[in-house]
């Protein structure tokens, strides 16, 4: 097991290269530079020159890459070009809120997408199975922000129930040690806090788990569908089992398996998925902040930032994989 | 079945749960939130240009001189009255009885130390970046690192005891007192910058970065708010300062959030999340104005939409007569009438009406596709002319909502007037803008320009005091007149000399304005006193909340 990881995590060397490689000249392809995206009607040719030449584009690009690689190895992201700021003091703000709002999609998606697959299954044919179908076509079909914009229409200016933006009320004076709000409100022992960043969550996390939810609730249909059906199953039964017992020990700890591997999957998509739904609701992550890092050719941004997220990405993935293990046994590591 | 009741239960008690909450529009007595578009980048005003930063610093600092709210009328501030008898060198007399927010007074001394240290900047501060207004304004610096960079206007500051200061500049310069009012030249706490490292920056990858902690929690003036806190990507918090000079704030707090996305600022003023914002989009305002409980201010008109007409080697532009037939060959009016939403009005020069300067007398072109092809017919380039012509695409400026529309129409018109009109777009960043001003755009394109600060110079002098290649001539008359009224002392001559220089452009017509539009704020009905500026210096101290929002 201990070497597997080792192993896997040792892969990260090249897949990380290529995938700097890949976002370097990836940047570098689109039209314009930080130069002309930043200064808009003000770049005269003069300022334009004198800004490309501050930041080093006019060096041939293979030097450009071995900087950049040089100083990323450093630990030293740079600073954005639009903001100003530190780009690794922006991940350390920002990822927090990405991370925490990905967690509370996910667990909206699995906690709804898990039962509503399973009931699905088990009233195979029924009015139920054919809505939660509907329901899922819809879940992945509706843009995301759509979906955003319908929620907040009804839950935050017709009812005025819920925040329509944000990630806690502007008037609260919580502490954020580690920047994820609902851990910093516990942590903090302020209920309040707690329940403001919850109320906060809601809806960002409905709309961001929209997609997942749709495809956990086929997924884990089409799953508990095959399960149902083995011998193992069908031996069970006939033993005598409680009906409860082989659904809840048989079958859905074996359909769980494919789950997991979509719920990993998703959850690396959600991370760097968010961007739609951290603009529309103001929500300070990683997300909206690349969308704009796109817009203003900021280099250092997309450069950092999505290297960090390729990380992430890879490491959820290897959790997943080890997961396998935890859920069912037979599967060994080596 | 049961299963799904086991799982309706958890859910009712979250709606019961949520609406026993106190969502979005809690009652937050005597705090006003508003709402930008982004963070802002730093709170030292000196290193900033962007609208976002100037927001807040506005509320924290104060210039010598400032604006009469709503205008562009330069009034006084930090100085009570000045005077210059050769516009070269001006003196202030200073206000009494003014401190820092950190309790330190503000005299001669503080004001000398703050035009020095710009003056002074060296390495990473004389970056564009850092110091675009100060390289606006006054050029370069005390030791230009660069050569690309002119000599500095201002050379130094005299102090006359602690409340009387000259500022010397080394060319008689009119727009130097106007230019004042930009929040990059407020004095701030000399004792608070050097306390927390407003003088040190660095530049990482190219991008200038302050690296003391001044810029991002100690920016102190001596404004009607003192800091109180910013979350980055959440909110900046500002408190009424209590020690204020003047007449105190009516609100005790003021907190100003980002939030990008315009239907997300539309919606957090209708749930109560926030009770104003910034940068209305033109199709939310019927929205707006349909909600009983909200309301649109208009911010008073500061900005241009032009036709630039590339004039250069070869080009059918170089001929007065196809320039005059593509005035009379845009039909502005019927434009700004169908895509302003009401809040534009059609350009006749290309500095604001409301503006100093402004000439009742220029060459008017309205619409006429008759007259275009007669002109068209007597020139070089017969009907049908055949013209480049460029927009731009992904981008909705204040001066231009939809520009898309804009070119259409005006594509159908100059059709009609005998031009044969080959569409190119381009996305507005970076490909578009840049092709606009390296004169690469195409015969005609549309732009424009949102003023800095109320002088014409900083429309005008910004377009055609010099050559560039944007539009492609030479005019050494209007270039000459430009300069001249730059450097006038009198304002009364430099009216006269803008006026004229006004009439000589829109007869040589190196572009075509074609409107002036109403940028829009929206509001909660219970928000009063809020008055926006032509140039975005909004105060928000003699905002107030009147009932309960």
């Amino acid at each position: 097991m201990l070497r597997y990881v080792v192993r896997r995590l040792l892969l990260l060397v090249p897949i990380l290269l290529g995938v700097s490689l890949l976002i370097f000249f990836w940047i570098r392809a689109l039209p314009g530079s930080p130069a002309e995206a930043l200064l808009g009607e003000r770049a005269t040719p003069q300022l334009v020159a004198q800004l490309r030449e501050r930041y080093g584009l006019n060096k041939p690009v293979y030097q450009q890459y071995f900087s950049y690689l040089k100083t990323t190895l450093e630990g030293d992201f740079g600073v954005s070009v639009a903001t100003h700021r530190k780009v690794a003091d922006e991940i350390k703000q920002r990822f927090p809120a990405t991370i925490e709002l990905a967690i509370a999609a996910m667990l909206f998606a699995v906690v709804v997408g898990v039962p509503l697959g399973f009931f699905a299954a088990k009233k195979y044919g029924s009015f139920f199975d054919h809505a939660t179908l509907v329901g899922s076509l819809l879940g992945i079909s509706i843009p995301i922000f759509f979906l955003a914009i319908l929620l907040k229409y009804f839950f935050s200016v017709k009812w005025q129930l819920l925040p329509s933006v944000g990630r806690e009320s502007v008037t609260l004076n919580t502490p954020h040690p580690t920047n994820f709000y609902i851990l910093d409100a516990i942590i903090a022992r302020d209920w309040y806090a707690l329940w403001d960043a919850i109320q906060h969550l809601i809806l960002p996390a409905i709309a961001l788990g929209s997609i997942p939810l749709a495809v956990i609730t086929r997924i884990t249909r089409a799953s508990v569908l095959d399960v149902q059906n083995e011998d193992y199953v069908r031996t069970a039964r006939a033993k005598g089992l409680a009906p409860r017992a082989v659904d809840r020990s048989h079958v859905l700890r074996n359909a769980l398996l494919p789950i997991s591997t979509i719920i990993g999957l998703q959850t690396g998509l959600l991370l760097s998925g968010a961007v739609l739904t951290e603009t529309v609701f103001a929500w300070p992550g990683m997300g909206s902040w690349l969308r704009d890092a796109i817009f203003n050719r900021d280099y250092p941004v997309l450069q950092g930032g999505i290297l960090f997220l390729a990380v992430v990405f890879v490491i959820v993935n290897l959790i997943v994989d080890l997961s396998y293990a935890i859920i069912n046994p037979r599967i060994r590591y080596s | 079945m049961r299963g799904i009741k086991r799982l309706a239960l958890p859910l009712v008690a979250i709606i019961v749960l949520v609406a026993a909450g106190t969502a979005g529009g809690a009652s937050r007595a005597k705090t006003l939130v508003f709402a930008g578009a982004s963070d802002p980048t730093y709170l030292d005003p000196a290193l900033v240009s962007d609208g976002e930063s100037f927001r807040v610093t506005n509320q924290i600092f104060e210039s010598l001189v400032g604006l009469r709210p709503g205008s562009t009328v330069v009034q006084p501030r930090l100085a009570t009255s000045w005077t210059s008898k050769n516009a070269k060198d001006w003196t202030f007399n200073l206000r009494k009885g003014v401190k820092f927010q950190d309790g330190t007074p503000f005299n001669s001394a503080a004001v000398c130390y703050n035009y020095n240290r710009q003056y002074n900047f060296t390495g990473a501060f004389q970056d564009a970046s850092a110091t675009y207004y100060w390289q606006t304004v006054f050029g370069g610096f005390h030791h230009n690192a660069s050569p690309d960079l002119s000599p500095s206007l201002y050379i130094g500051c005299t102090a006359h005891g602690p409340y009387k200061v000259t500022i010397h500049l080394r060319t008689p310069s009119g727009p130097f007192l106007s230019a004042q009012v930009i929040s990059s030249f407020a004095i701030q706490s000399p004792t608070a910058m050097k306390k927390y490292g407003a003088n040190s920056g660095e530049l990482r990858n190219g991008v200038f970065y302050p690296t003391g902690s001044y810029a991002f929690s100690h920016p102190t003036g001596t404004g009607p708010f003192k800091f109180v806190s910013w979350t980055v990507g959440q909110r900046v918090v500002l408190a009424k300062n209590t020690s204020y000079w003047g007449k105190k704030a009516r609100i005790d707090q003021l907190i100003i959030r980002p939030i990008s996305d315009n239907t997300a600022r539309l919606q957090a003023l209708q749930s109560g999340d926030v009770q104003g914002y910034d940068l209305v989009a033109p199709e939310h305002i019927s929205t707006i104005r349909a909600n009983s409980k909200l309301k649109v201010e208009n911010r008073p008109s500061f900005n241009v939409a032009y036709v630039t007409i590339h004039q250069g080697p070869g080009s059918p532009m170089n001929d007065l007569k196809v320039r005059q037939a593509v005035a009379y060959g845009l039909d502005r009016a019927s434009v700004v009438k169908s895509f302003y939403a009401g809040r534009g009005i059609v350009a006749n020069e290309f500095q604001p009406p409301q503006l100093f300067g402004y000439s009742k007398s220029v060459t008017k072109y309205p619409f006429n596709p008759t007259k275009a092809k007669a002109l068209l017919n007597s020139s070089s380039c017969h009907v049908p002319c055949k013209v480049d012509f460029w927009y731009p695409t992904n981008v909705s400026r204040p001066y231009m909502p939809d520009p898309k529309r804009n070119f259409e129409a005006f594509a159908a018109s100059l059709a009609q007037a005998g031009f044969n009109v080959v569409a190119h777009s381009a996305p507005w960043r970076p490909d578009y803008v840049k092709h606009v001003n390296e004169g690469t755009a195409g015969d005609l394109n549309l732009i424009g320009w949102t003023g800095d600060f109320g002088d014409p110079d900083n429309f005008l002098g910004t377009f055609f005091q010099t050559y560039s290649p944007q539009f492609g001539f030479h005019n050494n008359a209007i270039f000459k007149i430009l300069a001249q009224a730059e450097a006038e002392k009198s304002l009364a001559k430099r009216i006269a000399l803008y006026k004229k220089a006004n009439n000589m452009i829109m007869k040589y017509l190196p572009a075509v304005p074609y409107a002036h539009s109403q940028p829009a704020l929206g509001f909660d009905k219970n928000v009063k006193g809020y008055i926006p500026s032509p140039v975005g210096t909004d105060p928000f101290d003699p905002v107030f909340i009147s009932g309960g929002v």
